[in-house]
């Protein structure tokens, strides 16, 4: 049960839930309705690979890296929205279930850069995936090329490569870089952007297909959008192509290294709301901040002050000067 | 919301193209000129936000006067609709039709789908090529980089057009097919079928070429006050408070607004469509509908029985052949009445689904949320198909009645004809068909005396097969990505703008006038049990006479292609694509299996949207197979990983198998690519993506020299 899992804490409680039972894998389960698959998978411990779901934000089942079969549905079901219904029956380790899994842990490896994305490798060797079998990957595209891409037009090319959706990061404020090589398009940013938490909308999902990409109006670089530095995507991003400008840095540099870090959640100071902040700290230097998302008021996010503002705490703005530009954060920042 | 606008104003000239939609600018909040009023409230909320529905026709506003849409364009939307930029951005380039980079006001079309190719679409593509260049919206050179937009800049000479390899556009029965689409005053087209490359690629007309023949059909009458509405549909638009806040966007004194755009006597002059009813000079003027209907004046057609025989833009002809007949009696079952005769009927929807229609308007109609809406999917884009396009340019009248009906039985106010943006005939046809009807009082308050009120607004798409999913198509009315959603909940709880609908194919909703006029249990007697009815069938590729075929279900697929004359050539059929792109081939020895659903099941195939496309044996089927994986490739929305990644991989590996560079790995990978496909989709596109290269590997041994490959076979390869 999803309630089980977040701390004890005076949470408001909503209306008595009636409870349903399922069959999970043979297994008689009762779970409160409205309840999805996935939450009753959490509640007795059967592991379900996701990574376009979030747990703060409504499911989007874009990746289908979760799906279960539930008796007789002619498709699989994503696990991480369906609801459950009283006698439901849903396999999560069918052979058309490891099927599907393998495959889409295929095609996102072979297309996308997974490298940076937790559990992955774990899941790869599980379902035995094989992210190369689909031949040599193709060049990266040139920056900006994907983004100039025209709806239902492509170039085939000879099939001899596979085309993937690698081009260069887009680097272009001083707090967070974009590595859009490493997008598997689950569109949790935008919705973090957008209505489910900042209201920013200064991102969206343009083009179609394969050639969907994340992106300001027009491609606009950040200081020119709307975006206010809130990182709140980069607090919901599963892949790491949404990352500190330290941390791209570190990674470039081969120094990131996070066996050799500590966790420190605090309170921020700035102002009087009291939203935690969980300092990344490596080599006594904050490299990065994040969120609880349990904490029942902000739910993982922050503004660009608890999260960019970190940098009086150290000695100066070394890190930033390394890059040759001022260190203070986007002209907007004031 | 506070949201973050570009500052750049639009030209005036796409700032009257959004207007002439929108009507001016209210305030200084959506873009119109600061006053001291302005400073002292601030626009917000749902209001401002209510009209997001209206984002897709703001942006074929722009692209119909200017043929793109430029940054300041987008910019003056967004403040005109509350809409964040980059969510504007990603609407405008999820459709193909739509480019946000400057182009000539001329785009041709070339169809390069399955049905042109054939019959010789490489051939026009080649030679189109040859004239116009590459295609396709790459950067190309025009005027220097930052160079200033001048005032008018949009009519300066530039390269004469600009052309699109394009998915199906529906005119199989004249393959090879073009489409021209010109920006301007009034937008213009020209349809080619069969097309010559000298006829789609004439030299453009002057700017704005014959303005004086658009402006005396009044147009812009009153540009001061306030532009003429390009379509009598949107002219209630400022009025309206949006869809979403319980209150239709029809009421009494909306549908009396109406009226006075329309002629009170008989809808003539007819009432300004969105397109110049002067088709632009070059190809070779467009045959009449009954053209496509081989059967056409046969007295035992039921469907088609009006096309030929009662002229299509006029409501007393239409009278006159039994139209509104139903309507009258629907009127008189009352709303459960229809609902009953529909599901004694034994009515199946005619998408490709097979859902029982009864059922889904029961299930509508008893949800206790309103307001309930009616969506009538015209955005027919299965290649193959174009029974939808034959019905509505051959009998408009009879899609607005049956929508009435519709609504009538499931408790709509508001009905919204969703028509794909490649067929501009269909469209000036129905927008004609709508004005009159309002101006007679068949749609609007009070329906025929009868106190119900209903109305019918069109939306144009815009080039994406995608918004004919069900669910996809009320994200792209509701003004959103035209992105299939997760079901359940399924429309009829959970439908346009949230509140329960019913979405039904054009050719089932005509099929509910011969139900009404004869009654449920007469027309379940037609065809078999299990398939009621009359059915539609698109047939076309090498078949003598192509066209649109009314027979009973249960008819063979032998006797249909009978029916069509044999094949053209004498050769007998090689192969036969049944249900179109996301369809099944069968082979030329297997025509003997009864056409319901049951029995095309039972033959292992499906009727989907009733594709007949007939290959002979001198059709390259491996480069069809391509064709289909790339126009799935195309027409992804993108959303779900299989889909996305699962058809570029297809088609990889068809080009690499077509091509002769297999490496011997395709065949397996194809197959356990497409079954994760059909597992794992969220939607049909994704879920029948594979079914037609499946049909072909398995039935007509396509490939089959490279199934066992050995392991030499690359080495073989150049």
């Amino acid at each position: 049960m999803s309630t089980a899992r977040t701390r004890v804490a005076p949470v408001p409680l909503g209306l008595p839930r009636r409870l349903v039972d399922i069959t999970l894998d043979g297994e008689q389960v009762r779970v409160p309705e409205d309840s999805t698959i996935l939450d009753a998978c959490g509640a007795v411990g059967t592991e379900v690979p996701t990574l376009c779901y979030g747990d703060t934000l409504t499911p989007r089942n874009a990746c289908r890296v979760c799906v279960v079969e539930v008796a007789g549905a002619r498709t699989l079901a994503p696990a991480c929205s369906r609801k459950v219904e009283e006698g439901m029956e849903v396999r999560t380790d069918s052979p058309r279930v490891r099927h599907s899994r393998r495959l889409v842990l295929e095609l996102l490896g072979s297309s996308v850069d997974l490298s940076t994305t937790p559990g992955v490798a774990e899941w790869n060797e599980r379902y035995g995936a094989d992210p190369d079998r689909f031949g040599p990957r193709a060049e990266p595209a040139p920056l900006g090329e994907r983004d100039a891409r025209h709806a239902g037009e492509h170039e085939a090319g000879d099939g001899s490569a596979a085309a993937t959706v690698e081009q260069p990061a887009k680097d272009d404020n001083d707090l967070y870089v974009r590595d859009y090589a490493k997008c598997i398009m689950c569109y949790k940013c935008v919705d973090a952007c957008g209505e489910q938490w900042q209201n920013t909308f200064a991102i969206g999902v343009a083009g179609r297909g394969f050639d969907a990409r994340i992106s300001t109006e027009h491609d606009v670089a950040l200081p020119d959008s709307a975006c206010v530095y809130c990182g709140n995507c980069i607090e919901v991003c599963p892949t790491g192509a949404l990352s500190f400008t330290t941390e791209f840095d570190m990674r470039a540099e081969g120094t990131w290294d996070e066996s050799r870090q500590t966790r420190t959640t605090t309170v921020c100071t700035y102002c009087g709301v009291g939203c935690n902040v969980t300092l990344h700290v490596q080599e006594n230097e904050i490299v990065k901040v994040t969120s609880p998302h349990d904490n029942p008021v902000t739910h993982g996010n922050l503004c660009i002050k608890g999260r960019f503002g970190f940098q009086h705490v150290q000695r100066d703005g070394e890190r930033a000067d390394r890059r040759g530009r001022s260190g203070g954060g986007p002209g907007r920042m004031g | 919301m506070d949201l973050q606008h570009l500052e750049a104003p639009p030209t005036d000239t796409e700032r009257a193209a959004v207007d002439a939609l929108l009507g001016p600018a209210g305030s200084a909040w959506e873009g119109g000129d600061r006053t001291e009023g302005d400073l002292r409230r601030a626009d917000g909320g749902h209001a401002a936000r209510a009209r997001r529905d209206l984002l897709l026709p703001a942006l074929h506003a722009v692209n119909d006067r200017i043929g793109w849409v430029s940054e300041e364009a987008l910019g003056y939307i967004c403040r005109r609709l509350t809409v964040p930029p980059a969510e504007a951005y990603g609407v405008a380039t999820f459709y193909s039709m739509l480019s946000l980079r400057e182009r000539p006001r001329r785009q041709v079309h070339v169809c390069t789908d399955i049905a042109c190719t054939a019959r010789g679409a490489r051939r026009l593509r080649a030679e189109v090529a040859e004239r116009l260049g590459e295609p396709g919206h790459a950067p190309r050179s025009g005027p220097p980089e930052g160079a200033a937009r001048p005032e008018g800049a949009e009519d300066a000479e530039g390269p004469a057009a600009t052309w699109a390899e394009s998915p199906c556009l529906g005119l199989c029965e004249r393959a090879p097919a073009a489409l021209v689409l010109e920006a301007g005053e009034r937008p213009r087209y020209a349809v080619a079928a069969p097309a010559t490359a000298e006829e789609v690629c004439g030299a453009p007309a002057p700017p704005d070429a014959a303005p004086g023949v658009s402006d005396a059909s009044g147009a812009f009458t009153d540009p001061a006050a306030r532009p003429a509405p390009a379509g009598a549909d949107r002219t209630d638009r400022t009025d309206r408070t949006g869809p979403a806040d319980g209150t239709s966007g029809t009421n009494g004194s909306n549908g009396a607004h109406r009226l006075n755009g329309a002629s009170p006597n008989g809808g003539r002059p007819a009432p300004r469509t969105t397109f110049s009813p002067d088709p632009l000079p070059g190809p070779a003027p467009e045959p009449p509908p009954e053209a496509s209907v081989p059967q056409a004046g046969d007295p035992g057609l039921v469907l088609l029985r009006r096309i030929g025989t009662a002229d299509p833009e006029d409501l007393d002809s239409y009278r006159a052949h039994g139209g509104y007949a139903a309507l009258r009696r629907a009127l008189l079952l009352g709303p459960s009445g229809v609902i009953r005769e529909v599901t004694d009927a034994g009515l199946a929807g005619r998408g490709g689904a097979a859902f029982p229609t009864g059922r889904k308007w029961a299930a509508t109609a008893q949800r206790p949320e309103t307001p309930r809406y009616l969506v009538c999917n015209a955005d027919e884009s299965e290649p193959g198909t174009f029974k939808d396009r034959v019905i509505m340019e051959g009998d408009p009248f009879s899609l607005v009645e049956a929508m009435t009906i519709a609504g009538y039985a499931i408790g709509a106010r508001t009905g919204y004809l969703y028509i794909r943006g490649e067929y501009p005939r269909a469209l000036s046809r129905l927008e004609n068909a709508i004005a009159q009807a309002r101006a007679r009082g068949l749609l609007g308050s009070d329906v025929l005396g009868s106190g119900f009120s209903f109305d019918i607004e069109i939306r144009r798409g815009a080039g994406a097969y995608i918004c004919g999913e069900e669910t996809a198509i009320f994200n792209s009315i509701e003004g959103l990505r035209g992105e299939p959603r997760s079901k359940p909940p399924f429309p009829v709880e959970y439908g346009l703008f949230g509140r329960p609908t019913a979405v039904n194919n054009v050719e089932t909703l005509v099929n509910v006038l011969p139900i009404l006029q004869m009654g449920g249990p007469a027309y379940a007697s037609i065809g078999v049990p299990g398939s009621t009815g009359p059915k539609l069938y698109c047939v076309s590729g090498t078949v003598a006479r192509p066209g649109v075929y009314e027979l009973p279900f249960g008819a063979t697929l032998r006797e249909l292609l009978e029916l069509a004359g044999g094949s053209a050539s004498g050769r007998a059929p090689r192969a036969v694509l049944l249900g179109g792109a996301a369809g099944g081939f069968v082979r030329g020895d297997e025509l003997d299996f009864p056409l319901t659903v049951q029995g095309a099941r039972d033959a292992g195939t499906t009727l989907g949207s009733g594709v007949v496309l007939v290959f002979d044996d001198t059709v390259d089927l491996p480069a069809v197979l391509v064709r289909i994986a790339a126009f799935f490739r195309d027409e992804s929305c993108g959303q779900c990983v299989p889909c996305r990644v699962g058809t570029v991989r297809q088609e990889e590996a068809l080009v690499r198998l077509s091509g002769g560079t297999a490496t011997g790995t395709e065949l397996p990978l194809l197959r356990e690519v497409g079954e994760a496909m059909r597992d794992a989709s969220i939607c049909g596109l994704g879920q029948t993506a594979w079914n037609a290269v499946e049909s072909a590997i398995d039935r007509l041994g396509v490939f089959a020299e490279t199934a066992p490959a050995s392991p030499t076979a690359p080495e073989e390869a150049p």
